[in-house]
């Protein structure tokens, strides 16, 4: 087989539809009688809803319809559902309150959707939601995750606001190993709420068909097939096969287009009431506010250890905050996700975490880029440089003192590692950010007044929740395979359909190489199709860095079965066995002959069948196959973080970032590295700039960009990269996934360059120029 | 946005009629505020008035000791302007950053100054250089032109023509940003008229102050020293999630030494 | 009430009747059918929207369609050669993956092409810069920066 396309820095097929503005994103999609959406969103962060009186919208120019919450009860419109049942300490099942796709009797946070007005055109349906009137009866709200459990009461069936209390580890045997410990060190840390950001809104289309009293939504989803699954199954009541769903051009998700949003619904089911398609598109301000958030957990974590700085035990305890409703994978982000995590890349021999969830009267949270791994890569790496400084141990050498060395490695929190090679990362990133030359930076940086600090992180991602079974044991309500589908052509191209839905990722791209590749076609040859439930069999979308270990193995199976029956047609048309045909870079051979046939010759045989096993096989060469792996897949990975602190201002610019990851086999190192540098973004993101805040009454204070600062192009550094490589074990590419690495590794590797800087113990996320000068003043 | 009539008229005489008649009217210089304004719908004028053809309230006009720049200059324009580098290099230094590129090719000198966002920079360069805004009625000092938050000493209707800057010996604009907004979260212009130096602060206060103890002690001796050690007091300054009083009043510090750096460079 | 509003897009001659209050990029996306023109959010900071208006790059959601009455616009519908191939500033971002959702790309194009004609050598720093008025949440710049750094070379100051 050649390596010419795998490996290969091949330049993405979408982009000149991009960079010619011919992408088509939802917004973008105009139906024939199209109609828009408003929403009348709840100013109150808790109030219960006395009146909502819609008549004089419904009688303002160009309104078609105007729908309160009562009126999609009356339709027996169900809420949205959860997909994750997590079973808390006492084997109970979680608590899960109603979520009415617009409210009913109470609004439990800032932005929740109270009436939807549709009319002829946006700014009339605009200028008609201001005549909605509400009465509403104003109650006390509780916003802060460590105080919700003493708060106002959200939901009747969780009085003390709690929706599980949950825990991974042998408490007993923890809390001995802590009792005997030379030495521990201990964090109080706050894991910031993050507000995604994608830069295209959430949009939704929806347009009904009488003539087949069917459905199609066009939707910026990152996986069309589970949105439709859960609204037609669980709130719409429809057969899946009546609801088109389409997720076009997607601008960005970074996990905020997984979930099923209520206005989805609404568009969907308010389309047949109109017999028109019904569009709606975010304003940024809404995606503030009604987009999931990301985050926002409280913990105190300890680390005891042996005189030698070897990691003995670890104690966690996590109050995660869920905002007022439980969205789509909400439950299982601060369990699942994050306590499995929690022994990163080291043997520390016992773990018990335990994980408290709240609801709040804020936006609900959910996955957002690493989806708990970065809240528990944060934990494991601010213990470890801290309890290194505590104890005058080198942050590197304590770190190599508890490297997993051994593969496979069973971990005390559940995940079995299949491979990995920490070392190999670490000392790349040593000599790649010339550590060795940080001293003489400090002492240039302090002729500048500056303060220079350097800080590591060393993170384990798990991509590919899987298996299902093992999933579904744990509570997940839906499978996690993965779905591909190769057609040939009878002239010998390829279409492939495939079930991982790309929004900035390059799929078309690098699946195409991959079957390129494999079947030793030009990339010309290769068509990649996503997205649209009519086209493609079955997905589960794109999420948790999953598409090319998940996405990209499935396809791989499917590409197994064109090639064993090419292999058939081959041998039937040079009158060979079937066991001596050889297939190599697009060339049936007869073994040890010089006879061959040309794949597009298969092909074509297949679909003019007139010299043709019809007896034994069928025309066409058309296979699919799903794959449900065998385990995650484990990427890892270390960086180094060099930070510059103003001593006067307290502002802090990344001096240098330096990252080498192993993401097992590469396929297009340009895409991977692109993948990094975006999560590294956001990662610094999250270290430096992010931070939602709102406030005790439950108003959102950072609404805007003009208060939520996402980084610029001046906040962030070009970034220095490399990569090892471990091949995954259990799937055949080698691949593990790159997505979401950055975001995990990077806000750990900030805040210990800044703590190094200022010689602080701790300092809050986000760390902006008045924390640090806080800090500083605070220090002198 | 709520709906509006438009206007685009074709003389400033024009302009004044037409929003004597229109007492909900607004002008529209570049719209770089206010329509964003309006698109929130914190704004929602009956009417706006474009001024964008009117050709008496463009241009920059340099004598000795004045540097006279139309209302309707783009920010670009002043920021890019060789006359006003070579005269007052700190204004079109500060006019190049202002927002960003694309605001700065819409954004007008009069707009920001009948603005008056408490967070501007155009405000501090007029108070600094101590400045004489023009308008279709009458020449306003800039030190009675800030009146409070985005509260000017214009009168309704008045339209700002230009706005004349006394050219000083040196001077700097040291600006620390909102990390979000990029507005100023503080901003601190410093100007010397060789002996008598003024010092403006914008982005901390509900509007553009001047800082009369750091311009005494500059007008004593224009050097960064001067000012270094006098600590600002905090109270009656903005608070926000970016900044406290404290951290603004530290920061106006630091700024000002800075820019007083920058001026002797 | 709608007002008429007449402009040259791209080139050729386009004029719509519009309620005063349609912003510029209203005009472009729904009644020029010029979707590559983005709404990434309602307070001037993204940029998605930024075009060329008389040359200088603006962002469409800042100004009502009346402020360009009159005016040339080019949007990134209007970039790329006659025959379909490349500017090369579009290139440049093609061939140093300065893209990957693409939503803000045409507006990065943009704002690009305005500021490589006068800075035909731009450092990194100058670059980063001009970027103040452009957000991307999928590349962490890198590689735009790189991108732009090569386009303008390849524009040598010119469209």
């Amino acid at each position: 087989m050649s390596t010419s396309l795998i490996g290969a820095r091949v330049q993405r097929k979408e982009d000149y539809r991009f960079l010619t503005g011919a992408g088509q994103y939802t917004d973008d999609v105009e139906l024939p009688h199209q109609s828009y959406a408003a929403f009348v969103r709840s100013p109150h962060a808790h109030a219960v809803l006395k009146k909502v009186n819609i008549e004089k919208a419904k009688k303002a120019p160009g309104v078609l319809a105007v729908y309160t919450g009562t009126d999609l009860a009356n339709a027996k419109v169900g809420g949205l559902p959860c997909g994750w049942l997590i079973t808390d300490v006492k084997g109970q099942p979680m608590k899960e309150p109603p979520y009415p796709p617009l409210a009913q009797g109470k609004v439990r946070h800032v932005g929740e959707r109270v009436a939807v007005v549709i009319a002829e055109t946006l700014a009339q349906a605009r200028d008609a939601a201001e005549l909605v009137e509400v009465d509403y009866q104003v109650l006390p709200a509780v916003v802060d995750a460590a105080k919700a459990s003493k708060g106002p009461k959200l939901h009747d069936i969780a009085p003390d606001n709690t929706c599980y209390v949950w825990a991974l580890g042998d408490k007993a045997a923890v809390d001995a190993a802590f009792a005997k410990a030379a030495h521990v060190t201990r964090l109080d840390l706050v894991n910031n709420r993050l507000i995604p950001n994608a830069i295209e809104p959430r949009s939704a289309n929806a347009v009904y068909s009488r003539a087949g009293d069917d459905y199609t939504l066009y939707v910026a989803s990152q996986n069309p097939h589970v949105e439709r699954l859960l609204m037609t199954a669980f709130v719409l009541g429809l057969p899946e096969s009546k609801v088109r769903v389409v997720a076009p051009d997607v601008g960005g998700g970074f996990g905020s287009k997984i979930y099923l949003y209520p206005e989805d619904v609404v568009v969907t089911w308010a389309s047949k009431q109109l017999n028109r398609a019904v569009k709606w598109t975010a304003e940024r301000s809404e995606s503030f506010l009604s987009d999931a958030h990301g985050r926002d957990h409280v913990t105190t974590a300890e680390l005891a250890l042996d005189k030698d700085g070897k990691f003995l035990a670890m104690r966690v305890q996590t109050t995660a905050n869920l905002g007022a409703y439980l969205s789509t994978f909400a439950s299982c982000i601060p369990t699942i996700l994050y306590a499995t995590l929690l022994a990163g890349q080291y043997t520390t021999p016992l773990i018990y975490c335990e994980v408290t969830s709240v609801f709040t009267n804020t936006a609900p949270v959910d996955a957002y880029r690493g989806a708990g791994r970065p809240e528990a890569t944060y934990v494991v790496e601010r213990l470890v440089e801290t309890a290194a400084r505590e104890m005058k141990l080198d942050p590197v050498e304590i770190r190599r003192r508890n490297f997993i060395r051994q593969f496979p490695y069973q971990t005390p929190v559940a995940l079995q590692y299949d491979t990995g090679d920490y070392d190999a990362t670490l000392d790349a990133v040593l000599k790649l950010a010339d550590v060795a030359g940080f001293p003489s930076r400090k002492q240039q940086s302090l002729k500048s007044g500056k303060l220079r600090g350097i800080g590591y992180a060393c993170y384990i991602e798990a991509c590919g929740i899987a298996p299902s079974n093992v999933a579904g044991s744990l509570g997940a309500r839906a499978g996690l395979f993965e779905a591909g589908e190769i057609r040939v052509h009878p002239t010998g191209t390829v279409t492939v359909f495939t079930g991982s839905h790309s929004h900035g990722q390059g799929h078309e791209t690098t699946f195409a190489q991959v079957v390129a590749e494999r079947l030793g076609l030009p990339m010309e040859a290769v068509e990649i199709v996503h997205g649209d439930t009519s086209k493609v069999l079955f997905g589960m979308g794109t999420y948790g860095s999953r598409s090319i270990a998940v996405g990209g193995t499935a396809i791989v199976k499917a590409l197994d079965k064109i090639v064993a029956k090419g292999k058939k047609i081959a041998a039937h048309l040079m009158e060979a066995a079937e066991s001596d045909i050889e297939y190599d870079k697009g060339v049936f051979k007869v073994a040890g002959t010089d006879k061959k046939k040309m794949f597009g010759e298969v092909a074509f045989a297949a679909y003019v069948p007139h010299n043709y096993p019809l007896d034994k096989l069928e025309p066409g060469l058309n296979e699919n196959a799903f794959y449900d792996p065998a385990n995650f897949t484990f990427p890892a990975g270390s960086y180094v973080c060099e930070v510059e602190v103003d001593k006067e201002t307290g502002a802090t610019t990344i001096a240098a970032f330096t990252a080498v990851d192993d993401f097992g086999r590469i396929i297009n190192p340009m895409i991977v590295e692109g993948q990094v540098h975006g999560g590294l973004a956001q990662g610094i993101g999250q270290a430096l700039t992010e931070g939602c805040r709102y406030e005790d009454s439950g108003q959102l204070v950072t609404g805007s960009f003009l208060d939520y600062c996402i980084p610029r192009a001046g906040d962030v550094p070009s970034f220095k990269l490399d990569t090892r490589e471990t091949a995954c074990t259990h799937n055949p590419l080698g691949v593990k996934g790159c997505g979401e690495a950055g975001a995990i590794g990077a806000p750990a590797a900030v805040m210990n360059a800044i703590t190094d800087a200022l010689g602080v113990k701790d300092l809050p996320m986000p760390a902006t120029a008045q924390t640090v000068w806080r800090s500083m003043h605070k220090a002198a | 946005m709520h709906a509006f009539e438009y206007h685009r008229p074709a003389s400033s005489k024009d302009a004044v009629s037409l929003v004597s008649k229109k007492p909900e009217g607004r002008y529209l210089a570049g719209g770089q505020s206010l329509v964003q304004a309006m698109k929130l719908r914190l704004s929602s004028p009956s009417d706006l008035i474009d001024l964008s053809a009117l050709k008496d309230l463009t241009g920059i006009r340099t004598s000795g000791s004045t540097v006279e720049i139309g209302a309707m200059a783009r920010h670009a324009e002043v920021a890019g302007s060789a006359e006003v580098k070579k005269a007052i290099p700190a204004l079109a230094a500060l006019a190049g950053t202002i927002g960003d590129r694309q605001v700065r090719h819409m954004g007008t000198l009069g707009g920001s100054l009948a603005n008056d966002d408490p967070a501007a920079d155009y405000p501090a360069a007029a108070l600094g250089l101590g400045a004489t805004i023009h308008t279709n009625k009458r020449k306003i000092e800039a030190d009675k032109f800030f009146k409070g938050l985005y509260e000017t000493a214009l009168e309704p209707g008045e339209l700002i023509t230009s706005v004349s800057f006394p050219v000083p010996k040196r001077a700097a604009y040291m600006k620390f940003k909102n990390p979000a907004s990029r507005f100023a979260m503080v901003g601190v212009f410093v100007a010397d008229f060789g002996g008598k130096a003024r010092v403006a602060v914008t982005g901390a206060g509900p509007s553009v102050f001047r800082q009369a103890e750091m311009e005494k002690a500059l007008s004593a001796k224009f050097a960064p020293d001067s000012v270094a050690g006098i600590k600002v007091k905090p109270d009656g300054l903005n608070s926000d999630l970016h900044a406290s009083p404290e951290y603004r009043a530290h920061l106006i510090t630091v700024m000002a030494r800075r820019a007083v750096e920058a001026a002797l460079k | 009430m709608t007002i008429k509003v007449s402009m040259k897009v791209n080139g050729k001659a386009a004029s719509a009747e519009v309620e005063a209050r349609t912003l510029l990029v209203t005009l472009i996306r729904e009644n020029l059918r010029l979707t590559g023109t983005h709404v990434g959010c309602d307070t001037a900071q993204c940029g998605a929207c930024t075009v060329l208006m008389n040359g200088k790059a603006i962002k469409s959601c800042s100004i009502v369609a009346m402020q360009a009455e009159g005016a040339e616009i080019m949007t990134i519908e209007g970039v790329a050669r006659p025959d379909g191939s490349l500017h090369p500033m579009q290139a440049a971002f093609k061939e140093n993956h300065g893209l990957q959702c693409g939503f803000c790309t045409p507006g990065m194009v943009m704002n690009a092409l305005d500021f490589a004609r006068s800075h035909p050598n731009p450092t990194e720093q100058e670059v980063r810069e001009s970027l103040e008025g452009n957000l991307c949440r999928c590349t962490g710049y890198h590689n735009i920066v790189k991108s732009i750094m090569a386009g303008a070379k390849a524009m040598g100051g010119k469209i």
